[in-house]
């Protein structure tokens, strides 16, 4: 019980510390956002002929939606716990009591709050100004949701473990995010087959915009979860979990 | 029972041994210096007794405890202050405060600590706007917020001005006070005479002795100094004992003080020489440090 109340005291602090701070509040909350206003005006009103003629927004938006949660758990921990370590924060915190799996679960658990209000902004603008349909797959939701987050979490932990100092942090994580966004079909559709989704197709970023399409595909019968590219995201977060747990520094590199 | 015992600890870091078998004891309630020079292997022993490091050899006991396992059960009972340690810049003192105290099953009353520590007026400031001394009080009261039996302090001052200096002094003396155990190191002297109850002093890696600032080293029982200037004209041979000259300064080391004084004296007294600026010292622990460190 009190270890319950500790994590969720965690959470709140967590929470603070991630709303003070403009880099994470503008780069991992607003710059979702903007993308989906940005791309979203662009192609109102554009439809894509391989996807039987869907408008170009009820493909984007799901894609946008999952590209929210990566930025809240992948890009926002893997740089703010970076940061931390070299200041040496988080060796603070490792000499007190503070079981170590509360001070992560307080991390994630924040990432989650901050992924939760990403999916209801983005579906709601886009349901509300670019015309999408989001067909009351709750459960889907929230399933692809925590699947979701729990991989990019462990993946951002994993990252965090790799890097070696925190002003590198950031150009290692976008420079591992943007890429695999392209290729993954975030922006514009990209073939399965061709060498470029097939790459995409081993990275979990592809699984989850395609996890997250048939949560809101208005033309697919059934509960919309996809249980493949939920497993292979399950396979991914529990590999970075792995690593984040062997490899994980509390304290900054010794020169 | 003693709070920390130390016997035989090694510790290398590659191919350089950092530490080469030190041992000490600091006892309950008691004040401990680590004294020596940067570099000597001060933060490195204070971090494998806090737990950070793992020793290559020897045994480490904390209160009662191995630091290699002890776990969160030893660090119920410790405080920490390290060098440069980061803050959450963005919570206010009290919210830091608040949110360490949280993490110990029975921590003191936040604004009883942020009272001691000086910080009464900065409680609702966020981290970031704090100075460097107030920042330094700040460790101090994280490292107090869960009322430790056993506080280590790793270098309090290094880097403060005088007047910062002498608050953090009056803060660790309370300390003491406050029946607290604690290990400090620290490169100055005048602050492990200050404030310690017994001192160790470390060179590259060993410990090179032990004991109370007043004693250690045999600084009350060895040589003392007599230091005059003699009127122009006078030889230092003409002395009845021997002596050198260190500039205008006429320098006489004598291990049977008393007598040497009065040698001296009356043959200056016979002649009517005046000793002038004459003074009588014994070596200071800086001169003893220096000699134990070998520089």
């Amino acid at each position: 019980m009190r270890t319950l109340g500790l994590l969720a005291r965690q959470i709140g602090y967590e929470q603070k510390l991630y709303w003070r701070s403009p880099s994470s509040a503008v780069f991992t909350f607003a710059f979702p956002i903007l993308l989906l206003v940005i791309f979203a005006t662009l192609n109102q009103g554009a439809t894509i002929r391989a996807l039987g003629g869907i408008s170009y927004n009820q493909y984007y938006v799901p894609a946008i939606v999952a590209f929210g949660v990566i930025s809240a758990c992948y890009t926002n921990l893997a740089i703010a716990l970076s940061f931390r370590r070299d200041a040496g924060v988080l060796k603070r915190i490792r000499g007190t009591p503070l079981p170590p799996w509360v001070f992560m679960g307080g991390s994630i658990g924040s990432s989650l709050v901050v992924s939760l209000l990403l999916v209801v902004l983005t579906t709601s603008v886009g349901v509300l100004f670019y015309g999408v349909t989001f067909p009351g797959r709750w459960g889907a939701l929230l399933l692809t949701l925590v699947v979701g987050a729990f991989c990019f979490c462990g993946l951002g932990l994993a990252m965090t473990a790799l890097i070696s100092t925190a002003t590198a942090s950031p150009a290692i994580v976008n420079g591992t995010l943007f890429p695999l966004l392209f290729i993954s079909g975030t922006f514009f559709p990209v073939e399965a087959t061709s060498l470029l989704g097939l790459i995409a197709g081993v990275f979990p970023i592809r699984h989850f915009e395609q996890a997250m399409f048939a949560v809101f595909d208005p033309q697919l019968a059934g509960s919309g979860i996809e249980l493949r590219p939920l497993l292979v995201m399950l396979g991914w977060g529990l590999g970075a979990l792995v690593v984040a747990v062997k490899r994980f520094r509390w304290e900054p590199r010794q020169n | 029972m003693a709070a920390i015992t130390v016997a035989g600890l090694r510790k290398s870091y590659g191919s350089t041994e950092a530490i080469k078998g030190i041992s000490f004891e600091v006892a309950e309630g008691e004040v401990f210096a680590l004294l020596g020079p940067n570099g000597a292997g001060k933060t490195t022993t204070v971090e494998i007794l806090e737990g950070y490091r793992r020793r290559d050899a020897g045994t480490v006991s904390v209160l009662g405890m191995d630091p290699e396992s002890g776990g969160s059960r030893l660090r119920e009972r410790i405080g920490i202050v390290l060098q440069e340690c980061g803050f959450e810049e963005l919570l206010t003192v009290e919210e830091m405060l608040a949110r360490q105290a949280g993490y110990y099953p029975a921590p003191r009353p936040v604004e009883e600590v942020i009272d001691l520590a000086g910080l009464g007026d900065k409680a609702r400031a966020r981290v970031r706007t704090l100075s460097g001394g107030q920042r330094r009080r700040l460790d101090l009261a994280l490292a107090l917020i869960g009322g430790p039996d056993l506080v280590f302090l790793d270098e309090p001052t290094t880097g403060f001005d005088p007047a910062a200096r002498r608050n953090a002094w009056d803060l660790v003396k309370r300390l003491g006070g406050l029946g607290k155990t604690v290990l400090l190191t620290t490169h100055y002297m005048d602050e492990a005479q200050y404030l310690a109850d017994r001192v160790a002093v470390i060179a590259a890696g060993q410990l090179v002795a032990q004991g109370n600032p007043e004693s250690i080293g045999g600084r009350d029982s060895g040589a003392a100094l007599i230091r005059f200037m003699l009127p122009g004209g006078l030889p230092v041979s003409a002395l009845p004992v021997r002596a050198r000259l260190d500039g205008d300064h006429v320098v006489i080391e004598s291990s049977d003080l008393t007598r040497t004084l009065h040698l001296v004296t009356g043959w200056a007294l016979e002649r009517g020489v005046e000793l002038r600026a004459l003074t009588v010292s014994r070596p200071s622990l800086e001169d003893v440090y220096l000699e134990m460190v070998g520089r």
